[in-house]
């Protein structure tokens, strides 16, 4: 810019993430939201000779596929790409910390309550309990202190979307979170984070540090007599952890397995004492819903599910990346409209929603709406935001397995059914993978995967066996051709140990 | 003063600063990691006498998060990541490219201490899938080819600067 002499006239910010990952790097030029793709040092020259300069966009490196952003509906990630996470300022400017404000000056504790009730939010961490209960639940329970703890362990593999929050407006799950305590009373919070996001915890460390020096987060918050204070917290690489009585126990500097419940953690919680377990979109949510009233969030999804919903778009898709959507949008807009379709002009599979614990859906189902109930229906579930596309080149019996290896690797070992019951059924893909399958091993199969689900004590081995299930469900016939046949059409499974020894 | 001191006097500051208390175990090990680079056997007894709490609770907690590492590294480290995009997209044959390559197994270092091939579930990084991290740069949309040539430039690297 100094070399064309604009360098005065613009300003070059940093920004979170855009959402176009595939074609990233990305730069975006205002007014006017030229967005432009692939961006290299070299093209840069160009963008700014012709762009800046010239006033001509460089129309062939524009992003082109409109479709993308058309069906999308950013509310959580309202600021991404539009502030520069690292400066309160451009948080403030957006209107940030405006609802804090409001609800200290002129709301109650149980009026914030009241709004979050309205609003119908259910939590975004994968269960779907109402967030307004919750809170009337923690703000209820008598003993006292009471905590906060933000979950942003975002364990499942494919999935990126509390990461991509957190880098792009730390500051939204910051003020959430002082709603919240305000409305519960709590004076202390947790932000749990996975220590395999660096640039996450950086973010949000600078962003604490900037909240409490402008008197955001300390003994008097915006200097009346509200108190409350944040620090993180660092996972491990647990994906257990994610379970809200074992992110109890990890704060707590635990292994982190999960305990039965009641009681729960709204009466007793982190050292015994009534805590509020929140996701961090839940949290990013609540700002607007104070800014805008109830009644006005719930304009947005399904009757019984309201809002937006963030998913990060992976697998084998034209336009991966992460997609802010209603819920109530159906599977073929996401994965078609938004996703492109099927990368390379393959055949289109499978999706799979809800990450290593989700379901398999079939080509049929994909006029689902996604919402909590719907696809809780089909065998999926809403889990914490993944939709993974599969095309023909994907083995749904070796998919299945990948998911179950996964899951016995990361059951925490407390509980029989999920422990043994999942190396179990491992040992049976295993088999089946290898070519010495029987057709005993479907039933086999079914049985157990059922009594996993019934009989596990949290959610990690209620939900391990909805690959299987859904698979075993949908796609039977491929279980059935790789038992009778040996045969994979795929091409991923038998081969043979020497392969394997070669490899 | 011997570079073991001096990392001794550093886990001594961490231990202060979270006031020996045992809820800071995971913070303390963390920060034991980066200043030791792995938590071997003596180290982990240290900290258990130094927060006066039970070795087995120490070595539990240890040996339960994947993101502690109980043996030392190798020189450079190859994370293959091992999500659902990244396996969908293929991320097995580039791990058994490298295995043969390097004659290494997954979770384990080459003999001579030199290169440790690890895996991760998922960086985060999905919609760049295939992900291989060398060292600490991130390498997204991999091929075996692409990574091969990266690992053999970081390992050949130091023999340059040896010289």
């Amino acid at each position: 810019m100094k070399e064309f002499g604009v360098d005065r006239e613009c300003k070059v910010a940093r920004t979170g993430c855009i959402g176009t990952c595939s074609v990233g790097p990305a730069v975006l030029i205002e007014p006017g939201d030229y967005l432009y793709q692939s961006v290299t040092p070299e093209k840069v020259r160009d963008i700014v000779r012709d762009h800046i300069v010239l006033g001509l966009p460089v129309k062939d490196m524009l992003y082109s596929n409109r479709e993308y952003f058309k069906k999308q509906h950013r509310l959580v990630l309202r600021n991404a790409g539009k502030i520069d996470p690292l400066r309160i300022e451009d948080y403030i400017a957006m209107g940030g910390y405006s609802a804090l404000e409001k609800c200290l000056a002129t709301m109650t504790p149980q009026g914030v309550i009241y709004e979050v009730r309205t609003s119908g939010l259910r939590g975004r961490g994968g269960a779907g309990f109402p967030t307004g209960q919750k809170w009337s639940l923690v703000a209820r329970a008598q003993s006292s202190p009471k905590y906060i703890v933000a979950n942003l362990d975002e364990g499942d593999p494919g999935v990126f979307a509390n990461r991509t929050l957190a880098e792009a407006d730390p500051h939204a799950i910051i003020e959430g979170m002082l709603i919240a305590a305000y409305a519960i009373g709590a004076q202390k919070g947790y932000i749990y984070i996975r220590s395999e996001y660096p640039l996450a915890i950086q973010t949000l460390q600078k962003a604490i540090a900037q909240a409490k020096s402008m008197g955001l987060l300390g003994n008097s918050v915006l200097e009346t007599p509200f108190a409350f204070d944040l620090e993180l917290r660092f996972g491990a690489g647990a994906f257990v952890a994610g379970e809200e009585t074992a992110i109890l126990a990890s704060v707590e500097g635990r292994r982190a397995m999960p305990r039965p419940r009641p009681p729960y953690p709204a009466n007793s919680g982190l050292w015994q004492k009534p805590t509020l377990i929140q996701n961090v979109e839940t949290l990013a949510n609540i700002p607007l819903i104070i800014q805008n009233g109830g009644a006005w969030f719930a304009k947005t999804g399904t009757p019984k599910c309201t809002g937006t919903k963030c998913f990060s778009l992976t697998g084998k898709v034209n336009n991966p990346g992460l997609i802010e959507v209603p819920m109530g949008i159906t599977l073929r807009e996401v994965v078609f409209d938004i996703g492109g379709g099927v990368a390379d002009g393959k055949k289109f599979k499978a999706v799979l929603v809800g990450g290593p614990s989700g379901g398999c859906l079939p080509e049929t189902l994909l006029e689902s709406p996604i919402d909590y109930d719907s696809l809780t229906k089909v065998g999926a579930i809403m889990g914490s935001g993944g939709i993974v596309v599969l095309d023909e080149d994907s083995c749904m019996v070796d998919t299945a397995r990948f998911f179950t290896e996964f899951c016995v690797d990361e059951s925490c070992g407390k509980c029989t059914p999920c422990r043994a019951g999942l190396a179990r059924v491992k040992e049976i893909f295993d088999k089946i993978t290898h070519g010495q399958g029987e057709m005993s091993d479907i039933g086999t199969l079914e049985k157990s995967s059922v009594f996993i689900r019934d009989a596990s004590l949290c959610g990690l081995g209620q939900t391990a066996p909805n690959p299987v299930i859904t698979t075993l469900r949908y796609f039977k016939d491929e279980y059935i051709k790789h038992i009778v046949e040996k045969e994979c059409e795929a091409g991923k499974c038998f081969k043979t140990r020497d392969e394997e020894e070669e490899a | 003063m011997s570079k073991e001191d001096k990392r001794r006097i550093m886990l001594e500051k961490v231990l202060k600063e979270h006031n020996y208390q045992e809820s800071a175990l995971l913070e303390i090990l963390h920060r034991a990691q980066e200043i030791y680079g792995y938590l071997d056997k003596d180290l982990l007894m240290d900290i258990s006498g130094s927060l006066n709490i039970p070795p087995s609770h120490v070595f539990g907690v240890a040996t339960f998060y994947s993101f502690f590492k109980l043996r030392k590294p190798g020189e450079h480290v190859v994370t293959g990541c091992l999500g659902t995009a990244c396996y969908v997209k293929g991320v097995e044959k580039i791990m058994e490219a490298v295995e043969q390559e390097f004659n290494v197994k997954r979770g384990h270092s080459t003999p001579d201490g030199r290169l440790s091939l690890l895996v991760t579930r998922c960086i985060g990084a999905c919609a760049m899938a295939p992900t291989i991290v060398v060292d600490d740069e991130v390498i997204g949309k991999a091929t075996k080819e692409i990574v091969i040539q990266k690992i053999k430039d970081v390992l050949g690297g130091d023999k340059a600067e040896n010289r």
